[in-house]
């Protein structure tokens, strides 16, 4: 019961701020406080849930099975690769709600939109059944797509629209591939799924042989979906405009939560149930992630538009989570689940900080800054730190993934690691610069000159997360513990897989 | 007791960052400072009581796990780190006692402006990352300490923050050092793929198979060892400020002195120094990595040194001095002589420290003006800090009686350096640290006698300077005064005229007093432990005392007698030889642990166990440099003279000669005052093509192909869906209308599907 209360919970608050009426002061304060209380009772509900797991078990747990309407099964479970990303969710949550609490707008609306919204995100990390997988996975983007065309900026509608058909098109190759695997394997049950073997003998389809057959295929129906929405290099252009349009809260759950569902589709789907066709497309997805890294961060370098600038450097880092993911050993997939956990804090308090000057004077531009550091001496701090976490410092969580995935993809491919290496160079380039260009030197604007430092709610709303990436930095086990299992267990069976198909994989693989 | 030497900083970092508010300023700086004192004084408890023989090893914290990639937090004691700790803790805590006079007042903050304690928890910190960078027993937490330096270093750098250069100049710090970092970075992969781990006893245990290993590595095939070497050596000479990624370096002078003298003189910039050495095991086996250290290392020597000759402000002047020592340093380390690098990195530690906070002194006194055009003449108004200046310039020149080993530190551990470069055999190195030590003394004497002797140029033309003074200053504090032409009356903080020097206060001239001492004496007292016979060097640094039967010979045939009959300096380098001998057989490429190395004992592998490790043909060098001929060891003397008599030729008995020699070697002159041009061409090379490169791709990559492709075939029906819309309604309500309307409609075609399936 406990996974379906978690995940259902901010629906209930939700249903209880449809009951509310009116759009006076009171009302809105009232809808604020109801979301808040439910994010943060989700969260409380969620720590059980951790307090429950047992790490040393790299299997489901918590499985609820039950049916469900129209022969379907509703079935949830958490294992050691989604449990940390239910507890991203349900921890960041309380501080997304909390950093929109100055946002007037329709507010009931705005608030119902995010606990929606957190159902869905739970929902697809906690999913054990590919219909309600694909249910929610594809609700989600409802609720996002409204925060972005109704609270987001002046092209709201553009980058909405182009959210919403990117995402929107790649999951239609991946129904297509759903509908095929339950014809193959006549189950939507994922666990079973990922005991099912696809067929994996080359094909023949308009005279290319496509190698690792239908394997490869699906592969590819998923792969498309979840690319999209990592983003990798070259689906990606959609993520800087959502992200300049979307509201700082939007920006939040889109960077830190939204994009992770590809990567975890990747960790679910893709190379544990098409581990022949992760063999065979593996080192394309490698290449793609190398690229993504340093064009990214180059486009990332020139760019004016400070939420602009941090979602090309989502990209780039999204980049280290694929490649580690794809180079498919104990290191890169650890440090791929751990990139993708630290992403979340780190650009969710860069999209918050922009948001805090975004907020004094409307502007993104970062030429429209410079020497915020003289009146807001608390605000350069915590954005030195998370530029500084951003750029992968040792002792803070952006480290630990990067590094984890570079020394994972070196040992598949040391042209890859080279490349994606040199994105140590550029981040620590566009960050510094940026970090140079709004904070630090005299203030030279009149705008500025009367700018308040951070307020004790907006301080608040980003000391978790500071404390989240520093704890991490020092003492990533706390996380570490949680997914070596289960990344094992997962490895050894894509291992087992790979080197069935083709004896020579292992071999090949260390060759690389 | 090490762990506290390691955490208490952080600690001090946190009371002055965090809790100057509840403790009050002075409180938080005293505590931060006493607090490096008591380290101070535990690191020289440390360092007298260490048995070398018996490295300890102590485990923190669990940090980065992952398969078989294990890290902890940790401390790993021997005689290596202890000498860091030594060195860091004692210039650290008299940079803070330093700081409390040089930083009590300073005009680029305004007044009630709280800066001092954030000073204070930068210097702390970047204290404690030092440590936890020299006692970390893998590569990884060197790594953290590494980066974490890069990270003080960054914020120091730009400690004023309102001034653009120092901005500018923190950025590159970090990012030039990065480059380095990259090589690195992979170097710590590159090790963990073929030794399946990262701690360095495992590393150092397995350097034998290294040695016969080949790894496939982007384009080609290479010895693994020599790649790891090249790769760790390539991150050192990013944080070391050698050649290509030197440039950092003399800009980072824009941060406060205290900072250049602890960061970018007596600690972090050797933890270039400090790696290589650390990775002895490792670089013995690697012949070709190391002749590239010596080769980098006298470059960077030369280069810098040449730089320094004609450079105006003080402070580069200093910080090109240390770029070239730090090269001499390299040479050592590559000649296999590790001992003398560590001890030039020693004794450096203190007469640098002490050049840079005499340098301090003199601009204090001189109320921040760094120009020498404008010193001259100061011995009499500032008579304590120029015979501490003096005695660092006695020291870094290397001044003593030759051929005996009495003379001031840098006497002896420079000397120990250009022999071990002759002894290397590598003969244009070992020039190129003649030359260079020359000119050192003709720039160490050029910034005395600008600074301290001659005619004042200060007094005689007061209302200029001031002026200079104030238009130099405005650009960076536009608007954040009123009046620039105030600026000069307002350093006039002592009551005094604002021409007038003063000398600084107790609190900036006891540090110079203890460092004096060490400029004087460590070279003398410890010669013997870095750069002693074998029985000493092997007791101080806990070597194993190992009777090589093949090293016996080498070091017969390759060292000794050369080097006592010597006029030629031994020809053949004995690594090499060996390497070449045992040129490793083509091992099975991608089985990383093959244990090829096992077949035959590669000659090259040092015996394990001590802080440092040397193999035969490092012995042998060693003994080469010990029976150096006089000339040899005359050498660097007799350029000192040289250059010290120059020196005093044209900027005492001829003043006007300079300006006459710029003029009429002026293309010269220009190239070496803009060093090189390095920073153009970098500008050129790099910086502008990697921005013309991002903006095509965002212009033409994402904006034109991506965008155009996709928006033209997917997004094609938008804009008519949204005018059509508009006709039926305006407003959103449509907008959702159509999502929600597309999302229900796939999502019950899709239950339908599988439930009818069902």
């Amino acid at each position: 019961m406990l996974l379906s209360l978690v995940t259902f919970l901010p629906l209930l608050g939700a249903a209880a701020l449809l009951l509310l009426r009116g759009d006076d002061a009171a009302s809105q304060r009232n809808a604020r406080w109801i979301a808040f209380l439910t994010t943060l009772i989700t969260f409380a509900a969620s720590l059980l849930i951790l307090a429950r797991f047992d790490p040393a078990d790299p299997g489901f747990q918590l499985v609820e099975e039950r049916p469900w309407l129209l022969g379907l099964t509703y079935k949830v479970g958490v294992d050691g690769i989604s449990v940390l990303f239910v507890m991203l969710t349900t921890f960041l949550m309380p501080l997304v709600i909390a950093s929109a609490w100055d946002v007037t707008t329709r507010v009931r609306e705005y608030m119902i939109a995010f606990l929606v919204l957190e159902t869905l995100m739970i929902g697809v990390f906690v999913a054990l059944d590919l219909v309600l997988f694909y249910l929610f996975f594809e609700a989600g983007l409802i609720p996002m797509f409204l925060i972005i065309g109704i609270w987001g900026g002046k092209d709201r509608i553009y980058a909405a629209f182009k959210f919403f058909l990117y995402t929107f098109l790649g999951s239609v190759f991946m129904l297509v591939a759903m509908i095929s695997m339950y014809a193959s394997a006549g189950t939507t049950d994922i666990v079973a799924l990922l005991a099912h073997e696809f067929p994996s003998e080359p094909l023949r389809i308009l005279g290319i042989t496509v190698l690792g057959g239908a394997q490869t295929l699906l592969f590819l129906g998923f792969f498309l979906s979840f690319a999209v929405k990592l983003p990798m290099w070259p689906v990606h252009t959609w993520l800087p405009d959502a992200h300049v349009q979307a509201p700082t809260a939007g920006s939040v759950v889109l960077a830190a939560i939204l994009l992770k569902m590809g990567g975890y589709g990747f960790l679910r789907f893709s190379l544990p149930m098409f581990p022949v066709g992760s063999e065979v497309m593996g080192p394309l997805v490698l290449w793609l992630s190398a690229i993504a890294v340093v064009y990214t961060s180059l486009v990332a370098l020139v760019q004016t538009d400070m939420k602009k600038l941090i979602a090309y450097s989502s990209v780039a880092h999204m980049g280290f989570v694929t490649m580690g993911i794809f180079a498919a050993n104990q290191q890169g997939v650890d440090g791929a689940i751990f990139q993708m956990l630290s992403h979340g804090f780190i650009s969710g308090a860069l999209f918050l900080l922009v948001g805090v000057v975004y907020d004094r004077t409307h502007t993104r531009e970062i030429a429209a800054y410079g020497g915020l550091m003289n009146r807001m001496p608390a605000y350069g701090a915590l954005f030195l730190l998370f530029t500084m976490a951003n750029v992968g410092l040792p002792g803070t969580s952006g480290f630990v993934g990067e590094f984890l995935t570079l020394a994972g993809a070196f040992q598949v491919n040391t042209w890859v690691a080279l490349i994606a290496c040199t994105g140590v160079i550029l981040s620590a380039s566009y960050a510094l610069w940026l970090y140079r260009r709004v904070v630090l030197g005299e203030i030279v604007r009149d705008s500025l000159r009367t700018i308040r430092d951070m307020t004790w709610r907006e301080r608040a709303v980003i000391a978790p997360l500071a404390v989240a990436t520093i704890v991490l930095g020092v003492y990533p086990a706390l996380v570490t513990d949680i997914i070596g299992p289960s990344t094992e267990a997962l490895l050894g069976q894509v291992g087992a897989a790979q080197a069935a198909w083709s004896p020579d994989a292992g071999a090949r693989l260390a060759q690389n | 007791m090490t762990t506290i030497i390691l955490l208490a900083p952080l600690l001090g970092a946190i009371v002055c960052g965090f809790g100057w508010r509840l403790l009050g300023e002075q409180a938080a700086i005293w505590t931060a400072t006493g607090i490096l004192f008591l380290c101070a004084v535990l690191s020289w408890i440390v360092f007298f009581t260490l048995d070398a023989s018996q490295p300890a090893q102590v485990t923190l914290l669990r940090w980065i796990e992952s398969g078989t990639l294990v890290a902890d937090w940790s401390i790993r004691l021997d005689r290596l780190t202890a000498i860091m700790l030594v060195v860091i803790t004692s210039v650290s805590a008299l940079v803070h006692l330093y700081s409390v006079g040089y930083m009590a007042h300073d005009d680029n903050f305004r007044p009630g402006e709280v800066y001092r304690p954030r000073f204070f928890a930068y210097l702390s910190f970047f204290t404690f990352a030092m440590l936890s960078l020299v006692t970390a027993d893998n590569l990884l937490q060197l790594f953290f300490g590494w980066e974490g330096v890069g990270l003080a270093s960054y914020l120091l750098i730009g400690f004023y923050f309102r001034k653009p250069s120092a901005n500018a100049a923190q950025i590159k710090a970090f990012v030039v050092n990065r480059v380095g970092d990259f090589a690195f970075l992979l170097g710590i992969f590159a090790l963990y793929y073929l030794t399946d781990s990262i701690r360095l006893d495992d590393i150092f245990a397995q350097v034998g198979t290294l040695a016969a290993t080949e790894i496939a590595f982007a384009w080609g095939t290479f010895n693994a060892a020599e790649l790891v070497a090249v790769l760790l050596f390539l991150g050192a000479m990013g944080k070391s400020a050698q050649l290509f990624l030197h440039t950092w370096l003399p800009d980072a002078m824009e941060g406060p002195t205290p900072v250049s003298a602890l960061i970018h003189a007596a600690t972090m910039v050797t933890a270039g120094v400090f790696l290589v050495c650390r990775m002895s095991p490792l670089m013995e086996v690697a012949p070709h990595a190391k002749t590239f250290v010596i080769y980098i290392g006298a470059a960077t020597a030369f280069f810098a040194a040449t730089v320094g000759l004609v450079q105006n402000d003080i402070k580069r002047v200093i910080a090109y001095s240390t770029c070239s020592q730090l090269g001499f340093m390299f040479v050592a380390a590559g000649a296999g002589v590790y001992g003398a690098a560590m001890f030039h990195l020693f004794t450096h530690a203190f007469f640098k420290a002490m050049l840079f906070l005499g340098a301090g002194s003199v601009i204090h006194a001189m109320h921040h003006e760094q120009d020498m055009r404008h010193y001259g003449g100061l011995r009499r108004h500032i008579p304590y800090t120029f015979w501490a200046m003096l005695i660092g310039t006695l020291a870094i020149t290397g001044v003593g009686i030759p051929l005996t080993y009495i003379g001031f530190a840098g006497f002896l551990s420079k000397d120990a350096v250009v022999e071990s470069a002759w002894a290397s055999g590598h003969a244009p190195a070992f020039w190129a640290l003649v030359v260079a030590a020359a000119m050192t003394a003709f720039y160490s004497w050029r910034l005395m006698f600008l600074t301290f002797f001659g005619a004042p140029r200060w007094a005689h033309a007061p209302d200029t300077r001031a002026e200079e003074v104030a238009t130099a200053r405005a650009p960076a504090h536009e608007g954040g005064r009123a009046e620039p032409h105030h600026a000069a009356p307002a350093h006039g903080h002592h009551a005094h005229g604002h021409h007038t020097p003063h000398e600084s206060p107790p609190v900036m001239l006891a540090p110079l007093a203890v460092l004096a001492l060490g400029a004087v004496f460590s070279g003398m007292v410890w010669h013997n432990s870095f750069f002693g016979k074998h029985e000493q060097m092997a007791a101080f640094f806990g070597m194993p005392e190992v009777h090589h039967e093949a090293g016996a010979e080498a070091r017969a045939g390759g060292g000794t007698e050369t080097g006592l009959e010597g006029l030629a300096p031994p020809d053949a380098d004995p690594a090499e030889a060996a390497a070449l001998a045992e040129s490793p057989a083509p091992a099975a490429p991608e089985d990383a642990t093959a244990h090829a190395g096992e077949a035959a004992p590669n000659p090259l592998v040092p015996p394990l166990g001590g802080a440092i490790a040397m193999n035969a043909a490092s012995e042998a060098v060693l003994d080469a440099a010990h029976h150096a001929p006089a000339w040899v060891k005359l050498s660097p003397f007799l350029a000192m003279l040289l250059g010290t008599g120059l020196a005093w030729l044209l900027y005492i008995r001829a003043p006007h000669m300079p300006a006459r020699l710029a003029e009429t070697n002026w293309p010269l002159y220009r190239f070496l005052l803009n060093k090189w041009y390095f920073d153009e061409i970098y500008d050129w090379v790099f910086v502008r093509p990697a921005r013309a490169i991002g903006r095509f791709f965002w212009r033409g990559g994402d904006g034109a192909v991506i965008d155009g492709t996709i928006n033209g075939v997917a997004m094609g029906a938008v804009p008519t869906a949204t005018r059509w819309a508009a006709r039926i309604q305006s407003g959103y309500v449509f907008h959702y209308a159509f999502a929600m309307v597309i999302g229900l409609a796939l999502l019950l075609t899709w239950i339908t599907f599988t439930g009818g399936a069902n």
